[in-house]
């Protein structure tokens, strides 16, 4: 459950990132949220993960309450949290296998329950046979699906997915957001930030669109709205 | 557990050339430092054996035999600061006068009798002569003590000063060595900033990510120590015999490295497990915060 009552964040720079945002998502829920180049969007998915502090107001992550959220709790917050970056961020001198049962070897799983639930989310995302393989060696479709079974594998409540189609065709780009749906009907859920007009339109899906820092639209009609409609 | 060690130990392999680099300049380092600490301790115990040869010369009332004036010599070795006191008859001290004038027939006359039997005396501390020479005087049958505090006063100084000298010296070169591998380190994680982001992002705690390059910083630690230590001996030992083998420096007789093979494996070891840990460890603090 994410839950933001009217946040603000200026930067050091004195930018006004965020202005009074107020949103609600419940768990179980799809969401785009959606909004042009330094509309707000990457703060924040910042602010979801405690990478950044508001400067004001509240939010509250998976029962996590974010402004007052100590150091220590920060891994345990994001351990709830899958993040699907656009760049994928995967660990280049790790093979899949490994990049995907990091997240399991933090939570100190054993090396069956890692190999058993690492082999189900590759199978998951269609790369069953690719567990040896580097990061390097596959497209950056596959890459993206290594991304997307790695926020998979501890079972998080949520996952956040910041342009996960950014880098793709679009029929890539259609199978991951088939995938994420899928994981959405497993009961996580599932936050897509993107700016891609026409993946939104495909998906009949709540759509929160910002602006400027605000919240210019939240609607459950599934479509992306510009600032000028 | 198992994994993290694992981890270290394939980190260091698959970051091979930023780990190659961080061993060399440990090893230079090391051998600079180690280096310099063999040449202060050789020539410390140079000073020292100097110092040492500036003796200290009691001389027996004449009246004595000299069986008498050896027994004196158990009054001498309870005095404070007397390391070694060594008997010699007036006879041997004849002996040992004509030879150092060159010998000849200028001394056909000189008997035994022109000479005191006397104890030659080596002290622990050339610092206390002066009391050492008022004690020695104080004792029953010595009727003289001759000594040279000048002398044992400008070793002192020298001494000192070549002290303080080396401990300048060897902690500016520790100083600057551990700069020169925190910078090296510090650059090897540099290259790992994106990878500690991603594992942050993942929720691993600190202590999670910190272990595995605490075990690789080890192995730089310990490999370098090795590498150092080995290269060290090789280079000393090759040195020594070439001191050796030269006419002009037969004076300087170098400690064999085998004396101090262990001081050095504990000095080496410790240095290299602390500067790689602690190198490794304090180098990655900053990328930790995300």
């Amino acid at each position: 459950m994410i839950d933001f009552r009217n946040v603000t964040k200026i930067y050091d720079t004195g930018n006004h990132a965020l202005n009074g945002v107020s949103l609600h998502i419940d768990d179980g829920e799809f969401v785009f949220l959606v909004g042009p180049s330094g509309s707000g969007k990457s703060t924040i998915i910042k602010l979801l993960t405690a990478e950044l502090m508001p400067s004001s107001g509240s939010i509250q992550v998976n029962g996590y309450q974010i402004e007052s959220i100590k150091k220590s709790q920060i891994p345990d917050l994001r351990r709830t949290v899958g993040v699907i970056f656009q760049d994928f961020r995967l660990i280049e001198n790790k093979t899949v296998f490994d990049n995907v049962a990091f997240g399991m070897r933090i939570v100190g799983a054993s090396a069956k329950q890692i190999k058993e639930r690492v082999d189900y989310v590759l199978d998951l995302v269609g790369l069953e046979n690719r567990g040896r393989r580097f990061p390097h060696e596959l497209s950056g479709g596959e890459q993206q699906r290594v991304a997307i079974a790695r926020s998979l594998v501890n079972n998080p409540n949520m996952i956040i997915a910041d342009e996960p189609t950014g880098n793709l065709d679009p029929q890539r780009s259609y199978e991951i957001m088939m995938l994420l749906e899928r994981a959405n009907a497993l009961g996580t859920t599932v936050m897509i930030v993107t700016h891609e007009q026409e993946l939104v339109n495909r998906f009949t899906k709540r759509v929160i669109a910002i602006a400027n820092g605000k919240v210019i639209n939240d609607g459950m009609d599934g479509y992306y709205l510009n600032e000028s409609d | 557990m198992k994994y993290l060690f694992a981890e270290g130990i394939h980190n260091m392999y698959t970051h091979g050339f930023m780990s190659f680099a961080a061993v060399c300049v440990t090893v230079a380092c090391f051998i600079i430092i180690g280096s310099f600490s063999m040449i202060v301790y050789n020539l410390g115990l140079f000073v020292s054996d100097m110092e040492h040869q500036n003796r200290i010369h009691a001389f027996i009332d004449e009246s004595y035999d000299t069986s008498a004036a050896k027994s004196v010599g158990s009054q001498i070795n309870l005095v404070d600061n007397v390391l070694e006191a060594k008997f010699i008859s007036r006879e041997e001290a004849g002996e040992r006068f004509i030879d150092q004038q060159g010998g000849g027939n200028a001394f056909e006359g000189v008997t035994a009798e022109t000479f005191r039997d006397r104890f030659e005396i080596t002290l622990e501390d050339n610092a206390k002569m002066d009391e050492t020479v008022q004690a020695l005087g104080a004792i029953k049958g010595v009727a003289e003590v001759k000594a040279l505090p000048e002398l044992a006063k400008g070793f002192l100084t020298i001494q000192r000063a070549f002290n303080i000298a080396s401990v300048v010296i060897i902690v500016v070169l520790l100083v600057v060595s551990l700069f020169m591998i925190s910078n090296t380190i510090k650059l090897a994680m540099y290259d790992r900033k994106e990878e500690i982001g991603i594992m942050k992002m993942l929720g691993a705690t600190n202590r999670f990510i910190r272990f595995p390059y605490f075990v690789e910083g080890f192995l730089i630690g310990v490999i370098s120590a090795g590498l150092a230590f080995l290269l060290e001996w090789g280079l000393y030992d090759f040195l020594a015999e070439k001191i050796t083998q030269s006419q002009n420096l037969q004076l300087f007789n170098l400690v064999p490295f085998r004396e101090v093979v262990i001081p050095m494996v504990f000095a080496f070891g410790a240095t290299g497990l602390l500067v790689g840990m602690f190198g490794s460890v304090m180098s990655i603090r900053k990328f930790l915060d995300v």
